[in-house]
């Protein structure tokens, strides 16, 4: 590989990092044909870790870090004085097709930086999509960041060749995107993700190709003062009335040259990490907003237990449950009991009365689970579940994530 | 291969008053060799505890005689047990047959519903060690890295990589769908694999050094690896989760590993205690305020754009763009192209475009006057013999072309629209409303008046003793169209 690339490749693979979805999942399961090139799996693969311990599934790189709009938090605002640079579409489609053949990745994640106009730009990327798919026969993952602002028939089109369309929201609210994000409009957000969504299930009811793996968008937590429970309401609304398949949420990160009106800080990674759980109640635990909301404290998610416990914790009355007979959504409350464990234990269940032993071959975090259950042999004695320590004591001891 | 030889041990003595029976399996997976002895084993009713499981030793080793028995029937066993089975057999744990067998044994000894018991101990260490033939499978189809050997055309990969189990034969299928279209070689202490574009076959264990060292795209990965990742968020715990150590001797990107750990805190810190920096380029204040121009300006640049763009579904020759003066009164707006619009390039110049200009003529309608287009702007067909039947366009495809046609109508600016039938009523108001109802002025909510009226398709399907009255009514149609388009102008 010829250092020029390489150079390029360093400066938009750096200019791309801090989007958070790097995931191949969800796409239809298919294999390369004769003379085909790419597979995708369904669940997706990670085909390496880097020490911030995030996958790296996709060749995740910018097409250019150039850009017209000046985003506050975002490292390629035209403010910024990194270095730029600008891939050519065969460029994009040599890297993706030689580090596929190698076993590096699943795919390619493509975003850019818009230059000349939002159309200009998606069309670019299209072309990128359509040069892997046609001329290569590339059977494997693709992700287009897709741009809101561009021309609906552009958009639509991208679909046609990508396995997932996304388009961040960045900033839940009106008056952040005004602040911090001048040249982007929600409401152009909105109708761009209502669009792409409405094209997914028409095309799902018709048998056609477009963007089978769904729809994701990104909100960044920490750069404004948007609380966790406003978040996890968007988050109920975008799965809810746009059928998106993942909200990630990225903390937000320092970035080089940053910017005089959002000071830099470092991650707020544990408060990242409780949204994750708290949308994972919404998405898996038959949790409704509300719920999330009642084990917040004044919108917040503490960050010294998980969102699961706190509510169990507000709670009480309703425990301790009897494994032997509570129905599942109730198990699904219990803290320490994964969607998966609760399965085994209503199957389990039909041919064994469960013990405490049996339980915690179910589950790895039995510790938490405890106090708020009752087994054939076990009963959280003493009003173990009233303890007024029981939440120190279930705590995690205080850490610092954020560096080493 | 499938059929091991079972045979009383000469050390049965020592486990009781029956004779220990001991079974050879060969080295690594030997799937069928367990299937066959399960099934000799069970269908003489021999409990777990009887049984010596050996592994890739020679029968002789005990001494005993060979009994060769005609192979049993199946075992009939509840869904799930064979998956188990098949998933754990490839496991290094020694006693994984005896497990196994023990499974089948209990299944087969009142307890049928055995696998549903995760909680039993039995079950869940078998669902451990499925668990880790998972992740072993998962781990080889992620970090294998093959490299391409130099200077051969064409081009030939290779991958040297160790697996924890014996699973090179059950994770081989996964990379030749991938690899389709390539050849390569995966090679492990155990044994190799070679793909050579359309076979694969099975060789002997393979070394290290057999692989190339090198590879002309290494360095590049290994800078995207360092750039992809954010110091700011450093955590080592969740890197060895999920790629531990002993892979990384495997995995050339991991080299970078040492130094970004090293550099990570001052990196974040130095980002954190930096003042924001002026920009040092001008504000591209023009060309952000030229951003907002974007998309096609006339009508010539969008025909332009839908003249470029590749029919919705597969077939058509050209997209056909709509006709007729800018700033036409009225506009007509059909469902799509059909088999003599796709030749020629021209919209309603079919049987129904030539019935449709002998209604305008009598309705006094000039057909130059007016601006025809269609919903969809490709022919969709089915190929009979060698006539190309028309398809009706689904709602997904009719929205797809939307927009062209909403920007198309934006820029000829009628002020009055015309659908032809259903499909261009769906287009127009994005609502399926039968025809026959919603006949005569309609309003779709437009800067422009509405009226709605069938196809002129419509009428050559007709029987032909209807048809005259459907034509006759179709003329009265145009003739109010004629009607309201005078007053609008006015």
């Amino acid at each position: 590989m010829d250092e020029t690339l390489a150079k390029k490749l360093r400066i938009l693979a750096d200019a791309a990092k801090y989007d958070a979805s790097c995931s191949s999942s969800g796409a239809p399961k298919r294999t390369a044909g004769k003379g085909e090139l790419g597979s995708t799996t369904g669940a997706g693969i990670c085909h390496a870790y880097t020490p911030d311990g995030r996958c790296i599934s996709l060749l995740k790189i910018l097409l250019t870090n150039y850009c017209l709009f000046d985003c506050a938090y975002c490292v390629n605002r035209r403010s910024s004085n990194v270095q730029r640079a600008k891939f050519s579409v065969e460029e994009v489609v040599t890297l993706t097709v030689e580090f596929y053949k190698r076993n590096y990745i699943e795919g390619l994640f493509l975003s850019s930086g818009i230059i000349k106009s939002p159309d200009h730009t998606m069309e670019l990327m299209t072309r990128v999509a359509k040069s892997l798919r046609r001329d290569h026969g590339f059977r494997g993952y693709i992700h287009l960041k897709s741009i809101p602002e561009a021309s609906p028939w552009l958009i639509e089109e991208a679909g046609l060749y990508a396995d997932r369309l996304s388009i961040n929201v960045e900033l839940p609210t009106e008056a952040s995107l005004e602040r911090l994000a001048p040249e982007k409009d929600g409401a152009v957000i909105q109708k761009a993700i209502a669009q792409i969504g409405e094209r997914i299930v028409e095309a799902k009811a018709e048998k056609r190709r477009f963007s089978p793996a769904g729809q994701s968008t990104q909100v960044i937590v920490g750069a404004d003062a948007t609380t966790d429970e406003a978040l996890i309401r968007k988050s109920a609304l975008l799965y809810g009335s746009y059928n998106l398949k993942r909200v990630y949420y990225s903390a937000f990160s320092p970035i080089p040259d940053g910017s005089t009106i959002l000071p830099l800080k470092s991650p707020p990674l544990q408060r990242e990490h409780r949204l994750y759980q708290g949308d994972w109640l919404l998405r898996y635990y038959g949790f409704t907003p509300d719920d999330v909301a009642d084990a917040t404290e004044d919108g917040m998610l503490s960050l010294d237990i998980d969102p699961k416990l706190a509510w169990a914790l507000k709670h009480r009355a309703r425990f301790p449950l009897d494994v032997n007979v509570a129905d599942r959504e109730m198990l699904l409350r219990v803290p320490g009991l994964g969607a998966r464990a609760v399965d085994k234990i209503i199957r389990a269940r039909r041919h064994t009365r469960l013990r405490l032993d049996d339980v915690a071959r179910l589950t790895s975090a039995l510790k938490r689970a405890r106090p708020f259950l009752i087994t054939a042999d076990y009963h959280p004695a003493g009003g173990l579940t009233d303890r007024l320590d029981l939440r120190a004591r279930l705590a995690d001891p205080p850490k610092q994530l954020s560096l080493f | 291969m499938g059929d091991p030889e079972t045979s009383p041990s000469p050390s049965a003595g020592a486990f009781g008053n029956a004779p220990l029976e001991a079974v050879f399996l060969r080295a690594g997976a030997d799937l069928d060799g367990f299937r066959a002895a399960a099934r000799r084993l069970a269908g003489r009713n021999v409990p777990p505890e009887r049984v010596l499981w050996s592994i890739g030793e020679a029968p002789g080793l005990f001494g005993a005689a060979v009994e060769v028995e005609a192979t049993q029937s199946p075992l009939s066993l509840p869904r799930g047990v064979a998956e188990m089975v098949g998933s754990v057999v490839p496991h290094r744990d020694h006693e994984r047959y005896a497990l196994l067998y023990e499974l089948i044994w209990r299944i087969l000894h009142g307890e049928r519903r055995l696998l549903e018991v995760s909680s039993d101990p039995l079950v869940h260490r078998l669902e451990r060690m499925r668990k880790a033939i998972g992740r072993d499978l998962h781990k080889m189809h992620a970090f294998l890295r093959f490299r391409r050997v130099e200077g051969e055309d064409p081009e030939r990969f290779v991958a040297w990589f160790e697996p924890d189990h014996h699973i090179l034969a059950a994770a081989a299928p996964f990379f030749v769908g991938r690899f389709r279209g390539l050849e390569w070689t995966i090679l492990t202490p155990e044994a190799s694999v070679h793909w050579d574009r359309t076979t694969l076959t099975f060789g002997p264990p393979g070394r290290r050094e057999d692989a190339p060292t090198h590879d002309g795209f290494e360095a590049g990965w290994r800078d995207y690896y360092e750039s992809t990742f954010n110091p700011a968020r450093t955590n080592l715990t969740a890197m060895r989760a999920e790629m531990p150590k002993k892979y990384w001797r495997n995995m050339p990107e991991t080299a970078a590993i040492p130094g970004l750990v090293r550099q990570a805190a001052a990196r974040t810190g130095a980002m954190i205690e930096r003042e924001p920096q002026m920009p040092v380029k001008r504000n591209p204040a023009r060309a952000v305020a030229a951003m907002a121009d974007q998309g096609p300006d006339s009508l010539e640049a969008l025909n332009a754009i839908i003249k470029r763009s590749e029919p919705l579904v597969p077939g058509a020759t050209q997209a056909v763009l709509g006709e007729g003066p800018v700033g036409a009164t009225i506009a007509f707006v059909g469902e799509q192209p059909g088999d003599q619009e796709d030749r020629q390039g021209r919209p309603f110049v079919g049987p129904a475009g030539q019935l449709l200009s002998r209604a305008m003529d009598e309705a006094g309608i000039a057909r130059g006057e007016a601006y025809l287009t269609n919903a969809v702007k490709h022919f969709k067909f089915e190929e009979r013999g060698k006539r190309r039947i028309h398809q009706k366009p689904t709602a997904g495809e009719v929205s797809h072309y939307r927009w062209w046609l909403e920007r198309e109508l934006d820029f000829v600016a009628p002020k009055l629209v015309v659908a032809l039938g259903a499909t261009a009523v769906l287009a127009l108001t994005g609502k399926a409303i039968p025809i026959t109802r919603a006949r005569g002025p309609a309003a779709f909510e437009k800067p422009y008046s509405g009226f709605i009226t069938v196809h002129p398709s419509y009428l050559l399907r007709l029987p032909d003793e209807a048809k005259a009255e459907a034509y006759a009514a179709f003329v009265a149609d145009l003739r109010r169209v004629h009607e309201l388009g005078r007053s609008l102008q006015g």
